[in-house]
């Protein structure tokens, strides 16, 4: 298997999909930021120049004439940059593409991806940082994915242009450089499915996105403990692996959900209800988040790495749990 | 007749800015500003030229590329340094960063990481003066960007229909990140956007000091007479392209030297000093103690204090 960042992950699943299928096209170039692995995307020009568009600063109107282009028959993958651009198109995201197929009575699919990136990115302030996964989440319609390594980018991306919905596909600014191995052949990952990063059996560290590279670290350190944590990848929030949260839960009866979205309506809590519902007598404590706390994020570096959410934070929460 | 001390005034603050935005770009690659940094050099005859036509009490809403409106509405240098630079002293004490700096003591609503941002907010507070009847006036500074942001289109449309006191200033720097305007904008010439809404519209030179002063002071005496909205572009350029870092390998070096050859710091001196109303020697001083004055500001931001983590949660609710 080769090893290659998560960004030419990325890049290869969308021109896989775009190879399969002549109807998908690229609208916006801001797939990788303007960071160091921003020269990739231009391989996918370079590949399908004819459907790879620069486009106006224009979000709202984009977001819904991927949305129209759907409706008639394309595969158009829209890109907002960065997460928090797509607010500007959020009428669009929920009230248009969520609800169309439902309200049409089933006439209509809406087959589309929106890219962007989420989350703390270094210096992004109160208006460069959303983690918009969560308010996405919270209206029905959309399938979200949330990768957290290179394979699954790209598997996840394959199925995600495949699929019949709108598709948000939302990455990680600090993931991009991010290295994996990645399997040669043609494999797509089944929106849906989580995957255990690392089996353990006296905690269970349940993340998404970058929050799992973290917890994969923490699992480490707690291992030298003694401690053995189950690091579960949710890999999409909708649809939602909830089989494999209850199993891990059932087998460690301690938990802590960890998550970059807001603490208050977010990814963090959502997961923490359906836990309680569900496998509340498997628990042998309670459970545990670590999200963002509910404040701006503050440009200044100082400010912003005390909202970061660092292995440190995760083990501290870990040793209050198994001290139960 | 503009007057010597006029004059004057443009160049000290276009200097200004210059020397300002020179160590911002010092302190970005010292990793002491974080984040995505724009510079507003080689724009500054805009900023300079529109707030000289303006009262301290009129207000002003600014870009991301908005250091140097903050300057020309009069906010301070040490202070300006500290927010970029994440310090408790800083305009938002450190919350904010470059691309979020607000002065209400400056009438100034922001600085903004929106694109487009900027337009509906001056258009606004031109709303409030009508509505307080306080005789001030509003200025939105935008780049080209927004010329393709439906928002624009919205607040045009609002300017026009209730005959608001606000100025929309366009600063065509041609380009929008690494791409061409001209690449992702039809509707040409682009002051047919305000056109479209039956407001006075009027491109003129950006890289002239002189021609933007005189553009914005008679959208100010329309927008002041209770005679509504004006859109202004104004063709200019960033020399330091998107942000510092940008290589700028997709601009060419005949249009950046074309573009140098207008500067409009040299073309103001050039003038003043063929009008024998200064010597060079007096301008160079002048340049000297204006860089000294900058960099004194500096050293003093990065003495201030880092902010403290326990305010996080303070200012989120007014009480
Ligand atoms: C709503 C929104 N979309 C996209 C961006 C990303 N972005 C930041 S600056 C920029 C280019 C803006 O170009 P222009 O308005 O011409 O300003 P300039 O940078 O040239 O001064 C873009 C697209 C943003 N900040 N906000
Ligand atoms: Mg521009």
């Amino acid at each position: 298997m080769a090893k290659i960042s998560y960004a030419q992950a990325l890049v290869d699943g969308m021109r896989e999909s775009m190879a399969a299928d002549t109807t998908v096209s690229l609208v916006g170039t801001n797939v990788l930021g303007l960071g160091p692995q921003r020269p990739l995307i231009e391989q996918v020009r370079d590949e399908f120049p004819d459907r790879v568009f620069d486009p106006p600063c224009s979000e709202a109107g984009l977001a819904s004439l991927g949305i129209g282009a759907a409706m008639a028959g394309a595969r158009p993958i829209i890109d907002f940059g960065v997460g928090s651009f797509s607010l500007l198109a959020w009428c669009q995201l929920v009230a248009e593409a969520g609800v169309a197929h439902h309200m049409s009575g089933g006439q209509i699919n809406v087959p589309m991806v929106f890219t962007m990136l989420h989350g703390l990115r270094g210096g992004g302030g109160g208006q460069h940082s959303h983690s918009p996964q969560a308010m996405l989440w919270n209206n029905p319609g959309i399938e979200i994915v949330v990768p957290s390594s290179p394979k699954d980018v790209k598997g996840l991306f394959k199925a995600a242009v495949a699929s019949n919905n709108p598709t948000a596909i939302i990455s990680h600014a600090r993931l991009l450089g991010v290295e994996g191995e990645v399997p040669e052949d043609d494999f797509v990952i089944e929106l849906g499915s989580g995957e255990i990063k690392r089996p353990g059996k006296d905690i269970s560290l349940i993340a998404s996105s970058r929050s799992v590279v973290t917890a994969l670290e923490a699992a480490d350190e707690l291992s030298g403990e003694g401690i053995e944590a189950e690091v579960v990848d949710l890999r999409t929030l909708s649809p939602l692996d909830k089989d494999i949260i209850l199993k891990s839960v059932n087998n460690t009866g301690r938990v802590i959900v960890i998550d970059e979205t807001n603490e208050s309506c977010g990814v963090a809590a959502e997961i923490s209800a359906i836990i309680s519902e569900a496998a509340f007598d498997a628990l042998k404590s309670p459970i545990k988040r670590i999200a963002r706390p509910n404040v701006p994020v503050p440009a200044s570096p100082l400010l912003e790495n005390c909202l970061d959410i660092t292995p440190d934070k995760i083990i501290a929460a870990a040793h209050d749990l198994v001290g139960n | 007749m503009l007057t010597k001390d006029k004059l004057l005034e443009f160049y000290r603050g276009m200097v200004t800015i210059r020397a300002f935005e020179e160590e911002v770009r010092k302190m970005h690659n010292a990793g002491l500003a974080p984040g995505l940094v724009h510079l507003y050099s080689g724009q500054e005859a805009v900023g300079v030229g529109a707030c000289a036509a303006l009262n301290s009490d009129d207000y002003i809403a600014s870009h991301h590329r908005g250091h140097g409106h903050c300057i020309a509405k009069g906010s301070e240098l040490d202070r300006l340094f500290a927010e970029i630079i994440g310090r408790r002293s800083g305009y938002g004490m450190g919350r904010g960063g470059s691309m979020h700096i607000y002065d209400p003591a400056t009438f100034n609503l922001g600085t903004n990481g929106i694109v487009g941002g900027s337009v509906p907010l001056a258009t606004g507070a031109a709303l409030s003066a009508k509505l307080r009847g306080t005789g001030q006036v509003a200025v939105s500074f935008f780049g080209d960007g927004v010329l393709n942001q439906g928002i624009l289109f919205e607040s045009l449309n609002m300017a026009a229909l209730w005959s608001l006191p606000v100025v929309f200033v366009c600063e065509n720097n041609g380009y929008g990140e690494f791409t061409e305007i001209d690449d992702v904008t039809a509707g040409r010439p682009y002051a047919k956007r305000g056109e479209a809404f039956d407001i006075p519209s009027e491109k003129a030179d950006g890289m002239d000091v002189l021609a933007v002063h005189e553009a914005v002071s008679k959208a100010v005496t329309r927008a002041r007479n209770g005679d509504g909205p004006s859109f202004l572009i104004f063709d200019t350029y960033r020399y330091s392209g998107h942000h510092v870092g940008d290589k700028q390998e997709y601009k060419d070096d005949e249009e950046r030297e074309l573009w140098l050859s207008r500067d409009p710091i040299p073309k103001l001196a050039d003038m003043l000093v063929a009008g024998k109303k200064i010597k060079q020697a007096e301008l160079d001083e002048l340049d000297a103690k204006i860089k000294v004055t900058v960099i004194a500001a500096a050293n003093q931001a990065k003495k201030m204090p880092e902010p403290d983590a326990d305010d996080l949660a303070r200012h989120i609710y007014a009480a």
